[in-house]
């Protein structure tokens, strides 16, 4: 295969449960230093294929490269924020605590943390804004909150490539803004970050790459000529009413 | 009163009964620690399938090496036990049963069966002194010195993984899937987890009984959580409460007749469990019902002034006075507005004019628009 | 078979009606453990009322003890309302508890009375038909028959009458509860038939056989049927089977009967998690195997049409290096293409593969599936 600058590269991916496939055959290239969206309707597969690709999931057949190496040499170089609903906000644990986990994967089996590391929890919590709340009993968060607990932990992890299933879902507008603030901050340091999103009407604005799916893959690339009336309908089966002259239309009918 | 003292001093001085309390206490402590992780991960009743599932394993393991030795039939215990655990996990992979399902299913075969198994082996001789009846309720007195030597060392050793993999473990039990992105097996750790779960059960078979074990891994770590938000707190204080119930319970058997342990013991951390659900600071019943007081209080509080303010600024002069029939019309309160008016005049807040009109102080002026403000800038 | 053996057989097959019959919506429900629970805490409610009036034949027993069952639900829901205690761990500190207490009154206060913790456990049927009942002196038959079969067709009754409401309020309490049919009462009512039936059969047989029969006949039939009705008749024949095979299988062992039927329960439970046509295991294994060469050879298809007409495609066909593009193992491609030719999905030509007509077809079909 050809030398090339792609952050992440998937090849002929297909997922199934139980042989019933939830992706099937999807190819991907996403150069290094975007942010890239991936849209799809509910059940598109949008988080199995995050999932596939971080090795949760066992794929029936297919290949990622991280940085044209398979993905397990590459491990340390990805960081992933799964959903915020994925836990159980009642744990006994701290902010600190929660993102101090990020740092687990260097720390390797049985190491504990050590100051340095504290340090390292602290200044990500400075980024997401929230050091005030180090101390605090994760319950007594709100939604927006957790979100930047769950980032404060990707970011200590210090990767190349970012995985980040849903991080606008149910949080504030200023959060949203934060967290838009952060990816873009994090591209600039030439990171790359691939977001499952699901409010179509940001894509514009907030990403520059994005990818639309549903089971298989519809069309991935750069927004300004993947995000098409014609690929949104392709994807979301005509439940999308998208009308060039009103952005504000384009929402797909079944939403949660 | 005399007969706690007897068996106070017994607990201290008589041989038998420090065995057993000691054998209570290992118990408590290793099923309260291990228990936390079973009460997080929300596999209470998984527990209970476990401790009955263990049964037949004790019975099997006297069957075929003819000893009533403990660790051997811990062995038998903890095989059984492990097994039944995974037949459970594969009927939910495998079949469209459900988790509650399977594991009625498995507690109440395997402890059926090992029942079968007991009665049967009523017939094989020495079979009836082996005493294996205990472990269904448990008997605390029979302990010996060396079936507690036998739960200090696997308990000690179960105490001692979950300290080594301390880091490991609490990202299992908190996240899982993120702990898997970070390059850990989080099947082995699970794997490892149960297994220690399953331990800390089957040390307390004797004591405690297969039927009432699975309390001595729930409530603990249940009262533990009350008190705090600190995972290693709580593991510590369960650890602690589960100890408090064996020792207390055992005492409490040993003052009279035909007061069984097990069931003691249970009874015993079911108080704990209750007082803290009541009175824990933060998360207690008690605590919550206070502070839900206060803040209705202080709601109320706030209307009243905030309405005298609102009347107010409709007049030039700040002090000017309102009759209560005006303020009763602007909100409802659930004490009466007068009270709330006369518990505002001691906080010198506001002042009482003629017959039912009041007014704002000075004071209570200034609070009034600071609180406005406030108001203003949230909504 | 003498009378007695027969008699013994018969309240087995009764009480294994009773409580699969009921039991089959504790499976459907989720709430399979709640038999657990109760069939610990009817204890109680037992020696409460035997403390009261000193009768164990009294039917306040049963009511004091199908009451404590329903008081057990309600403790459960009081302490998960609190948020303080997950559901589970709520169900895991009540009956213990509740459980503690009466098997302590009864070691302390009523030794000597025919009320003791082995037969609360085990049950004592080979003893059940000594304890006769009598109708105007003429001789019914044995005290546990009479009233495990007044318990089966209470339960009959119950399910019959509100059959349409417990179906739909089993499989959606949300729109049972916009059709007016109040799925809460419909559940303490099942909680409350449930706590009746524990009290009656574990007189006979046990607390541990009664969650044994309650479970393990319904979820055994669940492998079998997709229906309602077949899976009721199933449960109720699956319970007579077990409880008249344990039976035997403790008579020929001489052990207890009680722990022998649960076993019975528990082998006819695993046979049919085995051998059932179609959500058993081996039928399972087969129907993956099967599936698995189907699913590759579509996901090769498929990865060949997203090739077409594409600059990479000469290079994406190659039979020779089919592994390394699906991440197969050599030999496992080898196959898969070989089986694709074999089905004339594809043609092979010049070391590369191409789509037949009904191979593109087939790709369209799967994916637009």
């Amino acid at each position: 295969m050809a030398e090339n600058d792609y952050a992440l590269e998937v090849n002929d991916l297909t997922v199934a449960y139980e042989h019933e496939p939830v992706l099937w055959d999807i190819d991907l290239d996403v150069p290094s230093g975007v942010i890239m969206a991936i849209v799809g309707p509910n059940g598109a597969g949008k988080t199995t294929l995050i999932k596939a690709i971080l090795g949760l999931i066992e794929p029936a057949a297919g290949q990622v490269l991280i940085f044209d190496q398979p993905y397990n040499e590459q491990r340390h170089l990805v960081g992933y924020v799964p959903q915020r609903r994925s836990v159980d906000w009642d744990f006994p644990t701290t902010v600190e605590d929660v993102v101090m986990m990020g740092l687990y994967g260097q720390l390797g089996w049985i190491k504990r943390p050590t100051r340095h590391h504290r340090a390292i929890t602290h200044e990500a919590l400075e980024k997401v804004g929230i050091v005030n709340l180090a101390d605090r009993q994760i319950s007594q968060l709100s939604g927006g909150q957790q979100q930047r607990v769950f980032l404060a932990r990707a970011l200590v992890q210090d990767a190349q490539v970012y995985f980040m299933d849903e991080p606008f879902q149910g949080v504030d507008a200023t959060t949203e803004r934060a967290i838009v603030t952060l990816l873009q901050e994090l591209r600039q340091q030439g990171k790359t970050i691939i977001v499952v999103h699901h409010d179509l009407q940001t894509v514009t604005e907030y990403f520059d790459w994005v990818t639309l799916l549903n089971v298989r893959k519809i069309a991935s690339g750069p927004v300004e000529w993947t995000f098409t009336a014609e690929n949104l309908r392709e994807t979301y089966g005509g439940r999308v009413s998208f009308l060039k002259s009103q952005p504000e239309m384009m929402q797909p009918g079944q939403e949660q | 009163m005399e007969g706690v003292m007897i068996i106070l001093s017994d607990l201290l001085f008589d041989y038998t009964m420090r065995t057993v309390a000691l054998g209570s206490a290992i118990l408590g402590l290793v099923s309260g620690a291990l228990g936390t992780y079973a009460v997080l991960r929300k596999q209470s009743l998984l527990g209970d399938a476990m401790a009955h599932a263990a049964l037949p394993g004790v019975v099997l393991a006297f069957i075929i090496f003819r000893s009533r030795a403990p660790f051997v039939l811990m062995m038998g215990a903890i095989i059984s036990g492990w097994l039944g655990t995974l037949l459970i996990i594969n009927i939910i992979k495998l079949t469209r049963v459900k988790e509650d399902s399977a594991l009625g299913l498995i507690l109440s075969v395997f402890f059926g069966f090992g029942l079968m198994l007991l009665t049967y082996i009523q017939r094989i001789p020495d079979a009836r002194q082996a005493g294996l009846d205990r472990f269904l309720f448990g008997q605390a007195a029979a302990l010996l010195q060396s079936d507690i030597l036998t739960m200090a060392y696997v308990g000690g050793a179960a105490l001692i993984i979950m300290v080594v993999f301390w880091k490991e473990f609490k990202l299992l039990s908190f996240d899982r899937e993120f702990g898997a992105s970070l390059g850990f097996s989080m099947q082995g750790l699970d794997i490892l987890l149960t297994t220690l779960i399953v331990i800390a059960i089957v040390i307390g078979l004797q004591t405690v009984g297969v039927v009432l074990m699975s309390a001595m891994v729930v409530a603990p770590a249940t009262a533990a959580r009350q008190w705090t938000n600190r995972m290693h707190i709580m593991v510590i204080l369960s650890a602690i409460f589960g100890a408090l119930a064996g020792i207390i319970g055992t005492v409490i058997s040993g003052l009279g007749p035909r007061i069984p342990t097990g069931p003691t013991i249970v009874l015993s951390i079911s108080i704990i469990v209750l007082i803290s659900l009541l009175l824990a600071p933060n998360r207690g019943l008690t605590w919550r019902w206070i502070k839900n007081i206060r803040n209705k209080n202080k709601i109320e509080l706030e209307t009243v002034l905030l309405d005298l303010y609102t009347l107010a600024t409709k007049h030039d002069k700040p002090t000017h006075g309102h009759s209560i029939n005006v303020l009763d019309t602007m909100h409802t309160g659930t004490h009466g507005t007068l009270n709330t008016l006369k518990e505002l005049q001691k906080q010198d807040l506001v002042e009482h004019q003629e017959k039912d009109i009041w007014s704002l102080t000075q004071g209570g002026w200034q609070k009034a628009q600071d609180l406005a403000k406030e108001r203003g800038k949230t909504s | 078979m003498t009378m007695l053996q027969f008699e013994i057989q018969l309240i087995a097959a009764t009480t294994a009606i009773a409580c699969s019959l009921v039991g089959v919506f504790l499976v459907l429900r989720r709430i399979a453990m709640a038999s657990d629970a109760i069939s610990h805490t009817v204890v109680l409610g037992i020696v409460i009322a035997f403390f009261l009036v000193r009768d164990l034949n009294s039917p306040l027993l049963i009511i004091s003890a199908a009451a404590t069952g329903v008081v057990t639900f309600v403790f459960v829901e009081l302490l998960t309302k609190t948020e303080l205690v997950k559901e589970d761990a709520a169900i895991g500190l009540v009956f213990p508890a509740l459980f503690s207490i009466a098997v302590i009154l009864i070691s302390r206060y009523a030794t000597g009375v025919h009320l003791d913790i082995d037969s609360v456990l085990l049950g004592e049927l080979a003893f059940a038909p000594f304890s006769r009942f009598s109708l105007f002196g003429v001789d019914i038959g044995p005290n546990a028959l009479v009233v495990m079969s007044i318990i089966t067709v209470i339960n009959l009754v119950f399910i019959i009458l509100l059959y349409k409401e417990l179906k739909l309020s089993t499989f959606d309490a949300g729109l049972a509860a916009t059709l007016g049919f109040m799925p809460g009462i419909l559940h303490y009512a099942l909680i409350s038939l449930v706590s009746i039936t524990a009290v009656g059969a574990f007189e006979a047989v046990g607390s541990i056989l009664v969650v044994a029969l309650m479970i393990g006949p319904p979820a055994t039939a669940y492998l079998l049927t997709d229906r309602l009705p077949t899976m009721l008749g199933l449960s109720a024949i699956l319970g007579v089977v077990s409880a008249v095979s344990g039976y035997w299988v403790a008579h020929l062992l001489d052990s207890s009967i009680a722990g022998s039927m649960a076993t019975m329960v528990g082998v006819l439970f695993l046979v049919t998690f085995l051998f059932a046509p179609n959500r058993g295991v081996i039928a399972l294994i087969r129907r993956r195997k099967r599936q698995k060469w189907d699913f590759a050879k579509k996901m090769l298809v498929i990865h060949l049409l997203n090739h077409e007409g594409k600059p990479d495609y000469a290079y994406e066909s190659r039979v020779d290096h089919m592994h390394e593009e699906m991440s197969w193992k050599p030999e496992f491609a080898r196959q898969v293409v070989n089986r694709a030719v074999n089905s004339k999905w594809i043609d092979r030509k010049n070391g590369r593969v191409d789509l037949t007509e009904k191979g593109r077809q087939i790709a369209h079909q799967t994916m637009e599936s």
